[in-house]
């Protein structure tokens, strides 16, 4: 459907590019920043970007809040930023989120009983395939190891002595 | 024979979920604001940027907030819908302009027409993250006790208008 994905462009790279190249230019072994505003206390940027991380971008869908370029989520970067200075604790922020994105912005879907599905779903499967496997291999186990009937022993004896008759 | 129908019946299973899962929108995040309170705001209007408008105005009536902006394309193909809508008279109709420029906001509504009553006027876009709004346009359906009805996110046709907004409005105004 046509929907304006807020103003989500593709020009991250070409930026990306142009803001290497100018960071190169001006300040020769200075890491490139992102244009964020800068804070000026690294601890608290590295809590802003970890708990970023996280988070979905609403917009980009496949992208964490701390990966995404879209301004939607630079705002959120900054609210996140801006509740961590005062004060806030990362599960308060979480909550926030959810409370106007609901569970989908969370990278981990919390364990619910509409999730249980979603957490369990893989180890199921690989249950279901080791009773397949267990199975098949007991079949042929069973295949492999045939009863034999008292005259096929005879007539198997038989053929042993007569083997060994001709070969001598 | 049997033993091909267990992995065909498996095989079959995940076509059809997989199937279901092609007609979902996944831009269709549910809304977790439905049946809560509207979050509050006290923002300056967009023509008169010296008056504000609060959610707390409309208390007692059941109206529609349209979040919009010029920059927002799917906005342009849904602007005679509201057009209409507000023509009708059926639902008191509210415009909030979303991290726009307000020139530009005004340029847009002179030139294609303004069905709304007032607009508000989110520069920042800090009303919009409390309304979880993420992709523009977004329309909510707010209820007399100004509780959040109905949300929908991406452009009003004349469909949703006629087969939801409409019946809850209405169902509403009785209430």
């Amino acid at each position: 459907m046509l929907r304006d994905v807020l103003k989500e462009e593709g020009h991250s790279f070409s930026r990306l590019v142009a803001l290497l190249l100018l960071s190169s230019a001006l300040a020769p072994g200075v890491p490139a920043k992102e244009a964020a505003p800068a804070a000026a206390d690294p601890a608290l940027e590295q809590r802003v970007m970890t708990l970023s991380a996280e988070l979905r971008c609403l917009v980009c869908q496949n992208q964490t809040l701390a990966d995404s370029n879209a301004p939607l989520a630079e705002d959120l970067r900054n609210q996140v930023r801006e509740k961590m200075r005062q004060g806030a604790s990362d599960s308060e922020i979480v909550d926030y989120m959810v409370a106007r994105y609901g569970d989908f912005v969370l990278y981990r879907p919390p364990f619910k009983l509409t999730t249980v599905l979603l957490w369990f779903g893989p180890l199921l499967l690989l249950a279901a395939g080791f009773v397949v496997l267990l199975r098949r291999v007991l079949r042929r186990r069973r295949a492999q190891d045939p009863e034999m009937t008292a005259s096929e022993r005879k007539r198997a004896a038989e053929l042993l002595a007569g083997n060994e008759a001709e070969r001598r | 024979m049997n033993r091909f129908i267990l992995p065909l019946a498996a095989f079959a299973a995940l076509i059809a979920l997989l199937g279901v899962g092609l007609t979902l929108n996944p831009r269709e995040v549910p809304s977790p604001l439905i049946g809560k309170p509207a979050p509050h705001f006290e923002l300056p209007q967009l023509h008169e940027g010296a008056k504000t408008f609060t959610e707390k105005d409309m208390l007692g009536k059941v109206w529609v907030l349209n979040v919009w902006a010029s920059w927002c394309v799917s906005c342009r193909e849904e602007h005679p819908v509201l057009l209409d809508l507000a023509a009708s008279g059926a639902v008191p109709l509210y415009g909030l302009n979303y991290k726009d420029k307000r020139e530009d906001g005004l340029a847009w509504l002179k030139g294609m027409g303004d069905p709304y009553r007032l607009s508000i006027y989110d520069f920042d876009g800090k009303v919009g993250i409390d309304y979880g709004v993420y992709g523009v346009p977004e329309t909510y359906v707010i209820d007399k006790l100004g509780v959040i009805r109905y949300k929908r996110i991406g452009p009003l046709t004349r469909e949703i208008v006629k087969d939801k907004v409409l019946p809850l409005v209405q169902e509403l105004g009785r209430a």
